[in-house]
């Protein structure tokens, strides 16, 4: 037992030196806290990447799904290619604009593409309001984990502190390296636990993949087919949401801001090209999930379907390693989180909000002062309202994806108006809103956040064309 | 729009109506390929596929678009 401690501290110490080494020798000013001096190649981006896809939701929301919900949950091995296929093509322009007007964040290519900082300060407030809950959900994932691999020996609230008050000063001394450093770390690890368990926990209860798929079948013959073992969730639903989440996901503030920091278009062309296939280890996470189902069913909670069954078949130092992996998987998109989240208040809302005259100094130290606050309250949030794993993060979606006119007409579209997008951002925000509210979500089986999208960016093309704007200058 | 671009897009579609728009049409058990339920084969399947589509993708914009414009550094 004690050794699944120190494996599980012990990594979550090693990796923050490493994220606080990973700024020395490093002027840190807004461009190389931000996005790391725009100086990273394919291997680092990759690492960035698969550091935010691959979140603590990877191992307890994907195996939780697979063992509660069965085939609905496959819209986790489809968004995520999606969203590659999307930045293909979306994000080389974007980053081109980037480095010529020197972005560090979403808001900029907002606020100089439509030649609006209110827009801009509109939607740095909608990214924070979205990433809240994404930190909230990495923070009890984490706190989640340490516990149940301590076997109950570590309270949720002292793994988060402890892990969190390290994620901090990491991210504090060296912003967006530190995040890609660690990632090192998380994503050696993770591979290694998932491949451990996926591959080993089918063949050591079924003898193979296919066996297991056999008597999965037999037992329950609708799991492995839309709706699966949840009637909502039919077809509609994972198309909708599957989409929504393919188009959205790059459109989150932290993800457009690590882009940002790769050191050519063509950086990123190859990542959006090779990243598709990192997709692969998920289908293993729901190996887990299908054996647990049949080996442990009944579980009070789905989220810990991947740790039980690894308690039960495995040494608990190992249920250690799987403890420190779970732990630096969450760290690794909460640095990043909390990175753009700072930076999005201090220099989208306050700098361009309320004091354009700002020096780059003074946003900076904000930035880094905001770390520690936004860190406090996810932390409180965190351990006051713990909540079911999935739902807090497709929520955070139906805020981003409203993004998704501004950012596809904005690179595309020479017609597009300020004033279109404007109106498409507010009435697809209030759709949402007001279906979440409602309890209306899914509607007709599509989820509010498509359906807020789509609605969004009709008005904002209808509007746009019967509007004029000055043209801007992006010379 | 350029060739090389519109051929790109043709390709980078594929993904989008494989594992989107197909879903309802392979929403079946049967036929199990390799051991797996034919619906995940299936998203696998394109999962794996994607990546080559992609380079086709890229392939198609360096040759018929020869003059990418700026940022290449």
């Amino acid at each position: 037992m004690n050794l699944a401690l120190i494996v599980i501290f012990g990594t979550i110490l090693i990796s923050s030196l490493v994220g606080i080494f990973a700024g020395r020798h490093v002027k840190m000013n807004l461009e190389n806290w931000t996005v790391g001096g725009r100086k990273f190649g394919v291997v680092i981006i990759w690492l960035l990447m698969a550091g935010e896809i691959y979140t603590t939701f990877t191992f307890l929301g994907a195996s939780g799904w697979a063992y509660s919900k069965g085939a609905p949950a496959f819209y986790i091995l489809i968004y995520g290619t999606l969203a590659f296929a999307f930045s293909f093509f979306v994000m080389p322009p974007l980053w081109r604009m980037g480095k010529k007007h020197g972005f560090h964040t979403q808001p900029d290519f907002f606020i100089k593409r439509y030649d609006s900082r209110p827009l801009g300060v509109f939607v740095a407030l909608i990214g924070v309001f979205s990433i809240i809950p994404y930190l909230q959900l990495q923070l009890s994932g984490l706190g989640f984990i340490v516990r149940v691999a301590s076997n109950d020996v570590i309270d949720d609230k002292v793994a988060i502190g402890i892990g969190f008050v390290l994620t901090c000063i990491f991210v504090f001394t060296s912003g967006i390296r530190g995040a890609a450093w660690v990632s090192i770390i998380k994503n050696v690890m993770m591979i290694i636990a998932v491949a451990v368990v996926g591959i080993g926990v089918p063949i050591i209860y079924f003898g193979s993949f296919s066996n297991m798929f056999n008597v999965l079948i037999e037992r329950m013959p609708h799991h492995l087919v839309f709706p699966g073992s949840v009637p909502s969730m039919d077809v509609r639903w994972v198309m909708s949401t599957a989409l929504m989440m393919g188009l959205g996901f790059y459109m989150w503030p932290h993800i457009v801001g690590s882009s940002f920091s790769a050191k050519s278009d063509k950086v990123i062309k190859r990542n959006a090209i090779i990243l598709p296939l990192y997709q692969i280890p998920i289908l293993l996470i729901f190996l887990v999930g299908f054996t647990a189902v049949l080996v442990l069913p009944g579980l009070k909670n789905s989220d810990t379907a991947f740790l039980e069954l690894v308690n039960k078949t495995y040494p608990s130092w190992f249920m250690g390693f799987i403890g420190a992996a779970g732990a630096v998987t969450a760290m690794v998109p909460s640095a990043i989180l909390i990175l753009f989240a700072s930076t999005l208040i201090a220099k989208n809302i306050y700098q361009t909000g309320f004091n354009p005259k700002a020096k780059e100094e003074s946003v900076m130290r904000l930035s880094r002062i905001m770390v520690l606050v936004i860190a406090t309250f996810a932390l409180v949030f965190a351990i006051l309202i713990p909540n079911e794993i999935v739902r807090l993060l497709i929520v955070g979606y139906y805020g981003v994806c409203q993004f998704f006119p501004g950012v596809v007409f904005g690179l595309f579209w020479k017609r597009v108006t300020r004033a279109g997008i404007w109106s498409g951002m507010v009435v697809g925000v209030a759709i949402v809103l007001v279906l979440i509210i409602t309890k209306k979500d899914p509607y007709l089986g599509l989820n509010a956040g498509i359906i807020g999208m789509t609605i969004n960016t009709l008005i904002a093309a209808v509007v746009s064309l019967l509007t004029k704007m000055k043209p801007v200058d992006l010379t | 729009m350029k060739k090389g671009t519109k051929l790109a897009l043709i390709f980078g579609a594929i993904p989008y109506l494989t594992m989107v728009l197909a879903l309802p049409f392979v929403n079946r058990i049967e036929p199990m390929i390799l051991g797996f339920p034919f619906l995940l084969f299936w998203i696998l399947f394109w999962v794996a596929m994607t990546p080559p589509i992609l380079l086709l993708a890229y392939l198609c914009e360096k040759k018929f678009n020869p003059k990418e414009e700026g940022g290449e550094q």
